[in-house]
Order: structure tokens, then C-alpha cells, then sequence
């Protein structure tokens, strides 16, 4: 079957997704996804920020849809048509989706373990506008606590039932769920039961922000500061197939190995992940592949070291801009308003 | 012309003796004995029933739809979680004649070959939930459900659900997921219901009253039932009013009718409250664009506004509205409009089911800024914020919700745009008890 997304033709399998197609053909084109991940059936269509906009329908068929489309939902068909970053319509309701998803976001990414290999700050930096136009409170939630290796931030949380349907498909009873809904829908245990499984650590690793974060890794590090290695271990339960990120001599967090787009392939068990801290529990492999660009690579190969004077001057020029000027005296009275 | 509440009044109407000694369960005899199934779907189409439950889709169309494969089973599901604000008719006919709904919902049933056939409530109607299974209750006890209906071979249970009182569950996937027993959060489409629906296999999702209608139909033929209403707005349509007219409450007309008629004349609405002037209509349900006096009345081209899918959608979303789900909502002179805008914002920030980001944040966001503005600490720019929110919602949702959230936000913007001003600018006059902004000139103006 043939396919057409941004002017790049390309053929590939009935059954394909839109999404799929367009990974195949390169980082350049593939929208973004925050909900979508291809090992969890089940996911996508929800957070909607690869909404692409389809314009013709088919080779038989040619109409254009008339709504955009998720493209990691919508199967592709022979000698159809997509538009991604060349349609500006794609690219508005992009926008949108940005300010949406970061409307109650805390944008606590300073304190956040998540900071650097997050899924929702690669998103609002490619797709987001650097001004918000929100003057509310923002919603927050309580804390909770998910037993021993897990811990929850609600209020990071973008809603992408990634964790759901991993406790579904890889542990053997899930214990969290989505309670309430709209804009106060949490994710949590029933009356805050610990979660305890197996598998339970792999929420963890889909989870594109930092709602869900490793608790024997909590505030240790930032990630830019640890140098990942791919390793295995003859494990009884899991593959054995993990990452290790190194500070020093020290293996400070075990995570299962992602792809290019973030995706776990072999989901991990607990013990690979928090029990198996030294050196000498794993076979080396050798360094894990980091993108160039990304900020994991940053300051550690020589090749790609970031020189200080530029991205300092920078960063002053940048903090102008984005110094928060906005007026918030009008919302001086809501305080004796509610 | 009455077809469904014709014996609504007549006491008894609840049991079924009474209501089979006015002419009931005769198009179950009718079906089940000399028509087959694709004869009733036919009858169906050729009456021009369009689904009532706000889309207005056409039902015989939809039956068409449904896929048919060996050794599946097909289902039927009655949508009565009518929860629009403003719309009460599906309650109104299932608490008064149960036996209407059920059947039209064995006459459906038999048409799509369905063996087991749901009716979903909404939870809060409990009283209606015990109404409906004495009746069904009946209906077994006469040989009308179960095994062997009437002796034709024919089976089928039907079953009556409760929901859990969300809004978001009269979307139909939603509806079948709660169905399921899962959370009722709206599936992705495709695969649409008539392909997979409840438990993967087939399944129609048909309002109370559309479902309700189709025993007349199969009686007295689809081409009589088309003969009512005018164009492809065809049959009667059950209304429910409510606001300041003299007699709210639901009326069956037929569609067809001006809205000048409905509003003003004796038979229906009796006329706005004495000593007061139509403002603006709401005239499908909560989530259908309001309209101003003047382009409710008579469309942009001068022509009297009717009572039909068509005429109240003409001029599209700029100058018309939809019929929706016939929750006619009336307001005069003393009516807010932001106010108005508010309460409508503030359901549905209530009701999203927080799947999708932008209607989970952008009908928070919207509620928050109405709050805003209702309370006199707009700004100017909120009011352009909130069109450009309400596009960024509209259309890029995984179900209707957000554009039913979207448009009565946008319409109330498009009309009523001085209101918002006022309340702006003017905060300290906006906030007095019951202060309204009195537009310059206006036919609602004291």
C-alpha cells in the first residue's frame, strides 16, 4: 500500500497506522505522540497531539477527511494522502494540544526526575508557543503513596492511560486505575493500596512524564549527569535485557532498554530493576545509543560537549523573553470570591 | 397529530391490558406474524425517520448498516440516558407509557434480528427503572418477550440497565462500555458500533423515542408516517420546553410547524410570561448554538423558521442551530446570557470523561474564564480567548462532548458579544443581583 505524508511517498503494509508509516520514514515526519505506545494495545487516540489532517482518503476514494484524524489510530489506505507539519491547520490544533496539556501541569521540571528524557517537554519545546495565556490556578492533587518503588505526582499527570493498560497487559492484576473524570480524573490505587507485582516497575518506564518515578531513584540525579549502558543478566523472570545509568562507579537506576521513540520492547521485572544495583550483578554490553541532540549525550563524549560561553548567553537573552510580565491584579479579589 | 402520546393521558396507560385495549402490542402481532425482518427495516426507511436523539441520522439507514455475520449475535441498545440539559421527553415516555418503549423495542429487535436487547437508563431515574421492568415483567407474563414470541419462533429477553448518572454515557460507545461494566469512556471510531459494538458484535443504538416510533410505523406503513412533516424532517417529534413561556412542559408536534407557532400559539408554549419579551431559544438541548429572537423567528432570508432538522440548521452555525434533541430552552428579557454560558460551561467541565486533553482541559479552562467573566473580573482579551479555546476544542475530540461543549460557548460569543462586553467593562453593575445588559434597540429591550 502506498502512502503519501508530507510529500513523502512510501509503501508499507495493510493494516499499517498512519503514525507507523510515517516512523518508517523518519523522525522528520512522524507527529508526536504522548498516549500512543506501540507495544500496549489498546493505546492512542487520546492525548490527540498527532492529529494530522488527511487529504485524500484513498486511490478509490479520494475525498479528504473531514475532521483531522489521530494518526496513531487511523489505518492507512492505498494512495492516501497526509499532511503533518506541511498543514498549518495540523500545526494549530498542535498548539492547542500543548497549551491544553500543559494548562495544570506544575512545570516543576527543575525538581522533576523526569527533566530530560521527558516526553511532554519535547512536545511543548517543538510544537508549544513559549507564552501561556492561562491567569488560573492551576488544579492540584495530594501526593500518593504506591508502595515501596513507585511513587505518583498527579499533578504531572497527563492522562494517557499508558500505565493502565501496562498493568493490564504485562503485570497479572492491576491494582490502579482512572478514578473521577474530566479535569479531576486521577490515577490511583483504591484507597491508596500499594501496587505489588513482578511487574509493576515498567509504569514507571511508559510513563512519558513524571507522574510516575522510581522511589530508589527519587532526587538522586539528573539524567544528563548519568551515563546509561546497555547490560543483561540470566534472569528467571524477564529477558534480562536493561539499561544501567552510572554516576561515577555507582549504577544509581535500572531501566528496561526504549527504542528511538521512547518504546519499551522487553518489559523488565522489579527485581532487574531495584534489587540488582551492582556492577557485578550484570554483563556489560557497552554504552547505550543516545541521540546526538539529546540531553543525555550532553557534556560526556568529547565529540558533542556543550560549550558554556553560547548556551549561557543564550539562556540570559532566552530568560528576557520569557520574564513573566502579565498583570495578575485583577486577580487580587477571587480570593474573597470563593 | 399524536402517534406517541396519543393514550399517554388515558389512566392505566402504564399497564398492559390497558394499553393493549387501546390498539397496543398490534404491531408486534403485525411483524412478528406476516412481515419478515427486512420488510420492517424497509418500512422503516421508507418512513424518513430520522434518530432522535440529537444527530438525526436516519434510522432505517442505520439498521441498514448493521454488519451481519454468521454465528455472532446482533444487539439492539435503547438509549434512555437522556441527560441534555433541557431535554425530559424520553422520561416523560417511559414513566407515563412504559409499553410504547417496549414495543418499539421488540419491533426493532425483530427487524435487526437481535436476540437480546438493553434498555440503558440513566441512573438517576430510578422510579422510571422500576416502571420499565414491571412492564417488562408484563410483557413476559403475556408471551410478548422471552421464548417463542406469539407463537412466530421469534425469541428475545430484553434487559433494562442503570447507568451510573454520567452524561457522557448517551454517547453510544460510552454507553456500551458502561454497559460492559467498564468505565464509560468513549471508544475511538472506527470500528463503529454497527461493526463492533457491545462485546465486539454488532450492535444499533437507537433513542427511546425513535425506537418508540417504529411500532406505528410497521402499523399504519412508513409512506403515512412521511406523509407528516415536511421534506426529509419527516414524522412527530416530542419537545420538551422549558423557561419562561406560559405552559412549558413536552408536546408531540409535528415537525413542520414555524417556531413563531410553537412559541406564541395556545395549542403549544402559550406565549412568553405575562408582561415579558422573547430574548433567545435554545432549541435542541444544552449543546446546539443559542439564537437571538429575531434569527429564531425567521431565518436570514426572511422566511419563517419551522420546526424541521433543515430550517432551524439553515445559515448554518452563523445565523441557525440544529434541532438537536428537542430540549427547547426559552428565555426572556431577564435572562443572562453569560450567566447562561456559564451554567452550560460549567456542566460540561463536570461531565468530560478526562480521556482526551482537549476537551478535559479545554471545558475546565472555559468554565474557569465564564467564572471570570460572570463575576467581574474578566478581561477584554477572555472573550476572543474563549472563541479561540473553543476551536481549539471543537471537532479535534474523540467524541461529540467537545464540540458540545464548544458550540453553545461560541454561539453565546457570536450573538450576544455586547453582553460579555458589558460584563468587562462594567463589573461592578454586572455582578448586582439580576442585573441584565438591555442591547440598545433590541426586540427584547424594556
Amino acid at each position: 500500500m502506498k502512502v503519501t505524508i508530507d510529500n513523502i511517498t512510501i509503501d508499507v503494509e495493510p493494516g499499517t497506522t498512519i503514525l507507523q508509516a510515517a516512523r518508517k520514514i523518519g523522525p522528520q515526519v512522524a507527529p508526536p505522540a504522548m498516549c500512543y505506545y506501540e507495544p500496549i494495545k489498546g493505546s492512542g487516540g487520546k492525548c490527540r497531539a498527532c492529529l494530522v489532517k488527511v487529504t485524500a482518503g484513498s486511490e478509490r476514494d479520494p475525498r479528504p477527511m473531514p475532521k483531522l484524524v489521530p494518526s496513531c489510530i487511523t489505518q492507512v489506505q492505498d494512495g492516501m494522502v497526509v499532511e503533518n507539519t506541511t498543514n498549518p491547520q495540523v500545526l494549530e490544533a498542535r498548539k492547542g494540544v500543548v497549551e491544553f496539556l500543559l494548562l495544570n501541569h506544575p512545570l516543576d521540571c527543575p525538581i522533576c526526575d523526569q527533566a530530560g528524557e521527558c516526553h511532554l517537554q519535547d512536545f511543548a519545546f517543538e510544537h508549544g508557543v513559549s507564552k501561556t495565556r492561562t491567569v488560573e490556578e492551576r488544579n492540584t492533587f495530594e501526593p500518593q503513596d504506591l508502595g515501596p518503588y513507585i511513587q505518583l505526582h498527579m499533578n504531572r499527570c497527563v492522562l494517557c492511560y499508558r500505565c493502565v493498560y501496562t498493568a493490564d497487559q504485562v503485570t497479572d492484576g492491576r491494582v490502579h486505575g482512572v478514578m473521577h473524570r474530566g479535569d479531576h480524573a486521577e490515577i490511583s490505587t483504591y484507597i491508596e493500596k500499594a501496587i505489588d507485582n513482578d511487574f509493576s516497575g515498567n509504569v514507571i518506564d511508559v510513563c512519558p512524564v513524571g507522574a510516575l518515578t522510581d522511589k530508589t531513584y527519587r532526587f538522586k540525579n539528573r539524567v544528563w549527569f548519568t551515563k546509561p549502558v546497555d547490560a543483561h543478566c540470566s534472569c528467571d523472570k524477564c529477558s534480562g535485557n536493561v539499561t544501567l545509568w552510572y554516576r561515577g562507579e555507582e549504577v544509581i537506576r535500572v531501566t528496561a532498554r526504549k527504542n528511538e521513540w521512547g518504546e519499551v520492547k522487553e518489559f523488565i521485572c522489579n527485581t532487574c530493576r531495584f534489587e540488582r544495583k551492582k556492577t557485578s550483578d550484570w554483563v556489560i554490553e557497552g554504552p547505550m545509543k543516545v541521540a546526538r541532540h539529546s540531553v543525555i549525550s550532553a557534556n560526556k563524549y568529547g565529540a558533542n560537549a556543550i560549550k558554556p560561553a553560547h548556551p549561557l548567553k543564550q539562556a540570559a537573552e532566552q530568560y528576557k523573553q520569557i520574564d513573566d510580565t502579565r498583570d495578575r491584579s485583577f486577580l487580587e479579589p477571587q480570593k474573597q470570591l470563593k | 397529530m399524536k402517534i406517541l402520546t396519543q393514550y399517554i393521558d388515558v389512566p392505566g396507560i402504564e399497564t398492559i391490558d390497558v394499553y393493549r385495549k387501546h390498539g397496543g402490542y398490534a404491531a408486534v402481532e403485525k411483524a412478528l406474524k406476516t412481515m419478515s425482518p427486512d420488510e420492517v427495516t424497509e418500512e422503516v426507511k421508507k418512513s424518513g425517520l430520522r434518530g432522535r436523539g440529537g444527530a438525526g441520522f436516519p434510522v432505517g439507514m442505520k439498521w441498514s448498516f448493521l454488519a451481519k455475520p454468521e454465528g455472532v449475535p446482533r444487539y439492539l441498545v435503547c438509549n434512555a440516558d437522556e441527560s441534555e440539559p433541557g431535554t425530559f421527553k424520553d422520561h416523560y415516555l417511559m414513566m407515563k407509557s412504559p409499553h410504547t418503549l417496549i414495543e418499539g423495542m421488540i419491533v426493532s429487535s425483530y427487524a435487526l434480528g437481535a436476540k437480546s436487547s438493553y434498555i440503558y437508563v440513566r441512573g438517576e431515574l430510578m422510579y422510571v427503572i422500576h416502571i420499565l421492568e414491571k412492564a417488562i415483567q408484563e410483557a413476559y407474563n403475556k408471551g410478548l418477550l422471552g421464548k417463542n414470541i406469539l407463537g412466530s419462533g421469534y425469541d428475545l429477553d430484553l434487559y433494562v440497565q442503570p447507568g451510573g448518572g454520567a452524561y457522557i454515557c448517551g454517547e453510544e460507545t460510552a454507553l456500551l462500555e458502561s454497559l460492559e461494566g467498564k468505565r464509560g469512556n468513549p471508544r475511538n471510531k472506527p470500528p463503529f458500533p454497527a461493526v463492533k459494538g457491545l462485546y465486539q458484535c454488532p450492535t444499533v443504538v437507537n433513542n427511546v423515542e425513535s425506537i418508540a416510533a417504529t411500532s406505528w410505523i410497521v402499523m399504519n406503513g412508513g409512506d403515512e408516517y412521511a406523509k407528516i412533516g415536511i421534506g426529509r424532517s419527516t414524522g412527530s417529534k416530542l419537545i420538551s420546553v422549558s423557561g419562561h413561556v406560559r405552559k412549558p412542559g413536552v408536546y408531540e408536534i409535528p415537525l413542520g410547524i414555524t417556531v413563531e407557532d410553537f412559541i406564541f400559539a395556545d395549542e403549544w408554549c402559550g406565549g412568553i410570561r405575562a408582561g415579558h419579551k422573547l430574548k433567545a431559544v435554545v432549541a435542541g438541548g444544552s449543546s446546539v448554538p443559542i439564537l437571538p429572537a429575531e434569527l429564531i423567528l425567521k431565518t436570514t432570508n426572511g422566511e419563517k423558521r419551522l420546526m424541521t432538522y433543515e430550517s432551524l440548521s439553515d445559515g448554518g452555525f452563523a445565523t441557525g442551530t440544529m434541532l438537536g434533541s428537542g430540549g427547547f430552552i426559552v428565555m426572556d428579557e431577564t435572562t443572562c446570557i453569560v450567566h447562561n454560558t456559564l451554567t452550560f460551561g460549567r456542566f460540561y467541565h463536570h461531565e468530560s470523561c478526562g480521556q482526551c486533553s482537549p476537551c478535559r482541559e479545554g471545558t475546565g479552562w472555559m468554565d474557569k474564564i465564564l467564572y471570570r467573566i460572570e463575576h467581574g473580573q474578566g478581561r477584554q482579551e477572555d472573550i476572543d480567548l474563549l472563541v479561540d479555546v473553543s476551536k481549539k476544542i471543537e471537532g479535534n475530540t474523540i467524541c461529540p462532548l467537545g464540540d458540545a461543549a464548544a458550540w453553545p460557548v461560541a454561539a453565546a460569543i457570536r450573538h450576544f458579544r455586547d453582553e460579555f462586553e458589558w460584563h468587562v467593562k462594567h463589573p461592578e453593575k454586572a455582578t448586582q443581583p439580576g442585573a441584565v445588559f438591555m442591547r440598545e434597540g433590541a426586540s427584547w429591550a424594556v
